[in-house]
């Protein structure tokens, strides 16, 4: 069985920058450019925007029957590598080869349509990823088992609840039966119970002895998949090795280290003594200081410092503030008035003021925080306003089986009722 | 065990991925292979059509019975259009078949990518497979007004001529032109969303180009053949012809027009197949 399934030799993927953001160019702009670009090249040479590599220099090989875990930050390139070798779109570089027919899962639900029903949406998505007729036909009863919608099965999928459209979805994917499967994280959609059913029939695909290549941020479900996995950084492969040790390596060395802001002594200015701060971090649940902590699970904001000499009435706090600059809140650590009585006077020490962020309450998205530490209306010690930024991954997120940006900086887990009237 | 997988895949298939440059081949074999998808997507496009409209199919025998009315009343009523010899009613009707099917086919696979981006950024299939199906669509659109003019050709005691055969080849020419023409709009609609905007006001001139509220016979002889360089001229006086018996045999129009439909559809595949490489990354 050493037969190879896949081989990825140097393999590259160049954005032209203004392409991603932009989206789409107008004739207009285009007309511009080009009146400039005679100019533009004479100055610059060729590219006068740049352009980023989000995959550069990837060499590796996959063997038949091998589960290989791909890891990675956001941005690391996993994605742009799945979407290579799924061929939704070309390299810019290097060559890739792939033995045997592909079925890829980068969403679940692709080209779904609301106005049809639950069968014709399997016949429909079936073909979309790629299933003959008859192999959606002998496998139906099988779909529509494993996604337990017999009874709604003729009802347009938009009547569905979010829980029912995705079991379908998954389920037509599931039994999707390529020689080398390359599924993306399509299992941060979907409550614990889905998100168990699917990581089961992830597993029976992987003991059919089938290769798969499995993009995920959820490391248990990595460890318990992969034996083998890949990390990606800034677009270039950095490790492979067996999965725990890369699932080490990804959580301790140099990949985290971001979540952290100190300030050394001569950092500080005089007017904030006696306060001095020394460090403001973001731990995850475990505890580990993390620049990406999941929106899903809690975290803490900890602030370490230091007072030369007792202060009456202090607060130390922190502003939460996304990337544009809008506050999402601002909280002290005497805000409890009973707190607030206990620290009435600090006596001069190292202090650790911690605060937990709950989960399932901040959107995804690239967050700063400030830190304040003040006596109400006496003194500002300290201020900073950005003093430290981090990233939430919304992965598991309510809606998240939509794939569109939302908008507001949070994004909690609210109770609806839906009833006819 | 390598020996058993290896006797039930004889023919392994390899694909080797790589940047491509230039123009590459048209590569249709991969569009046969997805022909039940081509088949899918239309059938969706239709049965979402049809499921969320109020009157459903009764449109696609309303819009060309309206514009028939409205035609005959201005243009064959106040206007005194000439009409070929012909029952005003019918010679306009005749003529919006071909061309409901022409300006409906080119405007949804000219927006075909665009609309249906969320499924080119996720799973890869020929690219071809979106505007190929939304062109299809159209078709069945064309059966139930065909079935109108059954009624009025009865009501107006007109026999087809024997040349009837020859409908099924114009549809498809206006089928060719309709593709050929989207094709070039998709792709270019992928880069430049100003053709979302150039779609309806294209159609309309197009409308005016093409003898439809009126007979190519008001043309001057010298120009029918540079007229024909529309492909549509070919296609509506062919089906006027076929139908109606409409004076002389339109040939060497067909002919000019469907030289020039092939012409545009083997472009439009060529550059479309160029740009498919990009369309993952734009969208």
């Amino acid at each position: 069985m050493d037969e190879i399934a896949i081989r990825v030799e140097d393999l590259g993927k160049q954005y032209r920058i203004g392409v991603t953001p932009e989206r789409y160019r107008t004739l207009r702009d285009n007309l511009v450019q080009a009146a400039a670009a005679p100019f533009q090249a004479l100055r610059s040479g060729r590219d006068p925007n740049g352009s980023i590599w989000a995959l550069q220099g990837v060499s590796f090989e996959v063997r038949k029957g091998q589960v290989l875990g791909v890891i990675g930050r956001n941005g690391a390139g996993k994605s742009t590598l799945l979407k290579i070798l799924s061929r939704v779109t070309e390299p810019s570089a290097g060559y890739a080869e792939i033995h045997g027919r592909v079925g890829s899962l980068l969403e679940v639900g692709t080209g779904f349509h609301p106005e049809l029903t639950g069968r014709e949406n399997i016949y429909l998505n079936g073909a979309i990823l790629g299933m003959r007729r008859a192999e959606i036909e002998t496998k139906f009863d099988e779909i529509v088992a494993f996604a337990d919608v017999e009874k709604f099965i003729d009802t347009p999928v938009k009547r569905y609840s979010s829980g029912m459209y995705l079991r379908l979805a998954f389920a037509v994917a599931a039994h999707l039966e390529p020689e080398i499967l390359v599924v993306d994280e399509v299992l941060a959609v979907g409550d614990a119970e889905f998100q168990r059913k699917c990581l089961g029939k992830m597993s029976d695909v992987a003991e059919q002895g089938r290769t798969v290549l499995f993009v995920s941020h959820n490391m248990s479900a990595i460890l318990r998949l992969t034996d083998e996995a890949i990390l990606l950084d800034k677009g270039r492969l950095v490790l492979r090795a067996p999965t725990a040790q890369a699932v080490d390596y990804y959580m301790a060395a140099g990949f985290s280290q971001v979540g952290e802001r100190t300030w050394d002594a001569d950092e500080v200015p005089a007017e904030a003594a006696p306060f001095r701060p020394l460090a403001i971090r973001v731990c995850d649940a475990g505890n580990r200081v993390m620049d990406t902590v999941r929106s899903t699970d809690p975290f803490t904001v900890a602030v370490e410092y230091q007072l030369d000499a007792p202060i009456t009435g202090l607060r130390v706090g922190i502003y939460l503030m996304t990337m544009r600059g809008e506050y999402v809140f601002t909280s002290f650590d005497t805000d409890d008035p009973e707190q607030y009585e206990r620290f009435g006077t600090r006596p001069a020490g190292r202090y650790l003021s911690e605060c937990t962020i709950p989960a399932d309450f901040l959107n995804e998205g690239r967050y700063v925080l400030g830190l304040n530490a003040s006596a109400f209306r006496v003194k500002r010690f300290f201020q900073d306003e950005h003093a430290l930024a981090f990233t939430v991954d919304a992965a598991g997120a309510p809606g998240m089986h939509w794939p569109e940006a939302r908008p507001g900086p949070v994004r909690p887990q609210l109770y609806w009722r839906i009833g006819v009237r | 065990m390598a020996q058993t997988s290896l006797a039930q895949n004889p023919r392994e298939e390899v694909i080797i991925l790589r940047p491509s440059r230039g123009w590459g081949a048209l590569n249709l074999g991969d569009l046969w292979k997805y022909r039940e998808l081509i088949y899918f997507l239309t059938w969706r496009d239709l049965k979402v059509r049809y499921k969320q409209t109020a009157l459903g199919a009764a449109w696609a025998i309303l819009q060309p019975v309206l514009s028939m009315v409205v035609f005959t009343i201005f243009f064959g009523g106040l206007l005194n259009v000439s009409s070929d010899n012909v029952p005003y009613p019918i010679f306009s009707y005749t003529a919006l078949l071909p061309w409901g099917v022409f300006s409906k086919a080119l405007t949804d696979a000219g927006r075909s990518l665009v609309t249906n981006r969320a499924m080119i950024t996720k799973v890869y299939f020929p690219r071809l497979v979106i505007p190929l199906s939304s062109v299809l669509g159209g078709v069945v659109d064309f059966l139930f007004a065909f079935v109108v003019l059954l009624g009025m050709m009865w009501y107006f005691q007109i026999v087809p001529t024997a040349s009837v055969w020859m409908l099924p080849l114009l549809l498809l020419l206006a089928l060719i032109s309709a593709l050929g023409v989207g094709l070039w709009l998709s792709a270019l609609n992928v880069i430049y969303r100003d053709i979302g905007y150039i779609i309806p006001f294209l159609t309309q001139l197009w409308f005016y180009i093409t003898p439809i509220v009126y007979s190519s016979s008001e043309v001057p002889e010298k120009w029918r053949l540079v007229y024909a360089l529309n492909p549509m001229t070919g296609v509506v006086e062919g089906f006027r012809w076929a139908l109606l018996n409409t004076g002389t045999a339109p040939g060497p129009m067909v002919a000019v027009s469907a030289v020039i439909a092939v012409l545009i559809l083997v472009s439009g595949m060529f550059y479309f197949r160029r740009m498919e490489r990009t369309f993952a990354d734009m969208v």
